[in-house]
């Protein structure tokens, strides 16, 4: 099963603590990869925030093709990130990891800020698109203020082999999560955390209801919605689909993947439009077992149960410095100093949500909404 | 030229008996002559009959063998194909002896000859198919073990529940943000349909007068409890005959699916009961086309229009009632989708979901694409070739229509493309539960796409014993002699029939139905909601199916 660590603060911090904290839980998981997502970055990007960056790796003949085509595309770059690889044994090495920051072409500077995300969701997927059949580019987002780091290997030996610990990488919201794909091969794209214009999450457990929620998912039109290496990569789409696409509130990612019961709306003034909601979005319903953990593009994080509470997760922190996790051991070795009576573990109707910069957690309940 | 010696040697009109379907094997020395047999026997293909028996006989201490002459009386198979034994063994039943009873002949050559008088054969049931269907030969093959736990049937919570009517896509609800909540925009104007909830398995249309009155009773009582005891929402559809005024003006008229069909017998009178009506029914079928018969219209044999199903449907008593091909009022699909859809929606102040019931058929595509463009249609309901039928000729019954597994998929997987799964419920029909494997076949194809399945033929054979099957057993519907009481109008048969018994057998089945989908549901780790599309779930062991249905192949 996957372990997660997502931390968000109030001040830039390493993402060494959520590796740290990824050891701690090393058990649970098999130590096949590491896929960390790093928002509102610190250190070398802190002045750079509305430059979109491109994160992934490339073969040396993928870094040619992807030059050219950014080049092409009217992209200058302005700045490039690089991990200082130490040779890790059991770590096989790929030629370029980077996150480069470009500057966007000129014409689309007066563009809405809506309207050049979906530009460089369309750069990313074409990318992507060169470089899968014979691996050569991998890209995992292209977007203002995030680094996605991904790789397959030991989180702790990953973080060697990257450099993380020497180096000045920081952000204030990161994502972890230990694992490569459950269930299927490895392969680098079927990693979490996912990401789409601004909303990630990371999942443990299984998606049963993956196939009918990835034809609806990519019947709805939208070209980001493909992939789908793992099951748990609807989850994010489901996400971006609910606040993005269809503009509701983010409480109601709960109620649609996972809705009430008839008896359960009774009664409530809001009860029509759950019921809309529920007939309407019926194939995104989840069965689990599943725990997400996300975060939206302004910096609130969430933690949300499947309709049974199938698996595990616990929510603890100090204001300014919370973190959202799949085991306990984790939480205990990232914030030691808390209260921890005062810990969270959401059960099937709750969704906790932490607020950007860390500032206050609050439990949303879907029963008494 | 005729033999001197009497004897007609030339028996070449007559057929012996190898040439029928079924074989009566009586037993001399366990009859005991009461006579039972051959007065039930539906077809009169028994008959007593007196023998002349001439027999060799050795007596006494030195015996010397003498012939002597009996009167001897048997139980004896007519020859006459008008006759034939149809395998019912009601005959069986009644005997008190165990000395009769019909055999099935493998090698019968009854398609030869029953078309006497230049009579194309008619009957009643399904194709007479015994091979497994392409549904029995699906398997749920994603099991829930270590990566997921598997759900448990008997102590989780499930929810085996479907939706009939339109449902309008995510981005066309009516819906608008008021202090971080949603509420529906009552200003945009914007029409819902009606949905109703609904168990995936419901019954199929059978009409009144295809059905006896004790059989029709026993469903109606059977579904009535099922969803007002056991909360099982179960609805069951007319089919085209009409409907009692009396349960149209009663509360329980929201558990059936009023039918129309190309006859639109009975709708005088539901159109007149309309302004009495409490309640609205859980929905209107347009009958476009039977799986069982595709291309031709209802068929009512004259021997069951009685009195009672003369009212109803307001017609003369004892004329054959065949309705139609097709609805006469239909020139192109648009308009009859135009016409049918949104009047039957206006007459129930589209508070009620209208579909289309069609063939299977691989035009199927052509008609669900047509629905998905109007915003009316509630649903389709495609009917593939293992459908059952009270009258049809035997050439449309074995040899017209469609597969419903292959239909079905191609439709969702149509629907998928458009993102229109989730906005047209598909309702499968025909030959679900075929071989008694009632909720697995029903799975199979809500995970190979379907919202919904109808059963009819199942549901006669499990509520009230009928006897027909794929080996042509029984199917005499049409002839209104229907051994069991279901398909007759005699009351003398019907009365064999307890409507309290199907009842309680109705309520059983849909039990039992309900917990062997949560068996299946559960070790595939599904329990919230029907895994309609789950194909992922399935396998079958033949890679051309595989490859048509887009599931994978497992052997």
């Amino acid at each position: 099963m996957c372990r997660l660590v997502a931390i968000t603060s109030s001040k830039y911090f390493s993402p060494m603590e959520n590796i740290l904290a990824l050891e701690t839980m090393k058990e649970g998981h098999d130590g096949s990869g590491m896929g960390l997502v790093l928002k509102d970055l610190g250190g070398e990007f802190k002045e750079l925030k509305q430059y979109p960056i491109l994160s992934g790796i490339c073969s040396r003949k993928g870094r040619e093709i992807l030059d050219e085509y950014m080049e092409e595309m009217g992209f200058k770059l302005i700045h490039t990130w690089k991990p200082k690889i130490k040779p890790v044994k059991g770590i096989i090495r790929r030629d370029y990891y980077f996150a480069m920051v470009y500057d966007y072409p000129d014409s689309w500077r007066d563009k809405s800020f809506k309207e050049k995300e979906d530009l460089l969701m369309n750069i990313r997927l074409t990318l992507r698109k060169m470089g899968e059949s014979d691996e050569s580019i991998f890209v995992f987002s292209f977007y203002p203020d995030v680094i996605t780091i991904k790789e397959v290997g030991d989180p702790l030996e990953l973080a060697e082999f990257f450099g993380l610990d020497k180096d000045n990488l920081e952000a204030k919201i990161i994502f972890a999560q230990g694992r490569q794909n459950t269930n299927y091969q490895i392969y680098l794209y079927a990693c979490h955390p996912f990401f789409i214009q601004g909303y990630s999450t990371m999942t443990n457990g299984e998606n049963t209801a993956f196939v009918p929620i990835k034809e609806f998912l990519m019947s709805r039109g939208f070209p980001g919605y493909i992939g789908y290496n793992s099951d748990s990569e609807v989850f994010t789409h489901i996400l971006h689909y609910t606040v993005r696409q269809l503009g509701f509130p983010l409480p109601y990612y709960k109620h649609i993947i996972t809705p009430l019961k008839w008896e359960e709306m009774d009664g409530r003034p809001d009860r029509e439009a759950l019921v809309l909601i529920k007939q309407s979005l019926r194939p995104l319903c989840i069965d689990g077992p599943n725990m997400v953990i996300g975060f939206t593009p302004d910096g609130t994080c969430f933690m949300v149960q499947d309709s049974k509470k199938l698996r595990p997760g616990v929510v603890g922190g100090v204001k300014g410095k919370y973190a959202l996790m799949s085991e306990l051991c984790g939480l205990d070795k990232v914030i030691p100093n808390r209260d921890k009576t005062k810990d969270i573990y959401p059960m099937k109707y709750d969704m906790v949500i932490v607020s950007p910069e860390a500032k206050e957690v609050k439990v949303w309940n879907q029963l008494q909404a | 030229m005729e033999p001197v010696t009497g004897l007609i040697l030339d028996y070449n009109y007559k057929l012996t008996l190898k040439e029928f379907p079924y074989i009566i094997r009586w037993r001399d020395d366990r009859c005991k002559r009461c006579g039972q047999c051959t007065a039930v026997c539906p077809q009169g293909a028994i008959r007593p009959a007196v023998k002349f028996q001439r027999i060799i006989e050795s007596e006494g201490s030195s015996p010397k063998p003498k012939y002597v002459r009996r009167i001897i009386t048997v139980i004896e198979q007519v020859n006459n194909i008008e006759n034939y034994c149809t395998g019912c063994a009601i005959c069986s039943l009644v005997c008190p002896n165990n000395a009769i009873e019909p055999e099935y002949n493998p090698q019968n050559k009854f398609l030869f000859f029953k078309n006497r008088g230049g009579e194309a054969y008619r009957r009643g049931g399904r194709r007479n198919d015994p091979g497994v269907s392409t549904l029995d030969r699906i398997k749920f093959t994603r099991i829930s073990m270590l990566t997921d736990p598997a759900l448990d049937a008997g102590r989780h919570e499930f929810r085996v529940r479907s939706y009939i009517g339109r449902i309008l896509p995510p981005e066309e609800l009516p819906l608008k943000v008021e202090n971080g909540k949603l509420v529906v925009d009552k200003s945009s104007g914007k029409f819902i349909p009606p949905v109703r909830e609904i168990f995936p398995i419901m019954i199929g249309s059978m009409s009144i007068g295809a059905l006896s009155p004790h059989m029709w009773e026993g469903l109606a009582m059977g579904v009535a409890y099922l969803n007002e005891v056991e909360g099982l929402p179960v609805v069951m559809c007319s089919g085209e005959g009409g409907f009692p005024p009396r349960l149209l003006k009663s509360r329980y008229v929201k558990y059936f699916i009023l039918q129309i069909a190309s006859g639109y017998f009975g709708w005088d009178s539901i159109i007149h009961t309309l302004p009495y009506m409490t309640e609205d029914p859980a929905a209107i079928e347009i009958k476009y086309g039977q799986g069982a018969k595709p291309g031709d219209g209802g068929l009512l044999m004259a021997p069951k229009v009685i009195k009672l199903i003369a009212e109803i449907r307001g017609v003369p008593m004892y004329v054959d009632l065949p309705s139609p091909p097709t609805h006469q009022t239909k020139y192109s699909i648009e308009e009859s989708v135009m016409k049918m859809i949104q009047s039957m929606s206006m007459a129930f102040g589209f508070r009620v979901p209208v579909y289309p019931k069609i063939s299977g058929t691989r035009t199927a595509k052509a008609v669900l694409n047509n629905l998905a463009r109007n915003p009316y249609a509630a649903a389709l309901c495609i009917d593939g070739e293992d459908g059952g039928t009270g009258a049809a000729y035997n050439v449309s019954l074995d040899k017209m229509g469609h597969p419903i597994a292959s239909n079905i998929r191609e439709c969702y997987l149509d629907l998928v493309r458009q993102g229109k799964q989730n906005e047209l419920p598909l309702i499968a029909a025909g030959g679900i539960g075929k071989k008694g494997h009632l909720a697995a076949n029903a799975a199979a194809l809500i995970m190979l796409g379907a919202s919904a399945v109808a059963v009819g033929k199942y549901i006669m054979q499990a509520t009230a014993d009928c006897l027909g099957d794929e080996y042509n057993r029984c199917n005499i519907c049409n002839t209104g002699k229907c051994p069991r009481g279901i398909t007759t109008q005699d009351p003398k048969l019907y009365r064999r029939l307890d409507p309290d018994k199907v009842a309680e057998r109705i309520v059983e089945v849909f039990r039992a139905a309900n917990t062997e989908l949560k068996k299946i549901f559960a070790p595939m780790g599904r329990s919230t909601e029907l895994p309609i599309g789950m194909s992922d779930g399935l396998s079958i062991d033949d890679k051309a199916m595989a490859e048509r249905l887009e599931i994978s192949y497992a052997c």
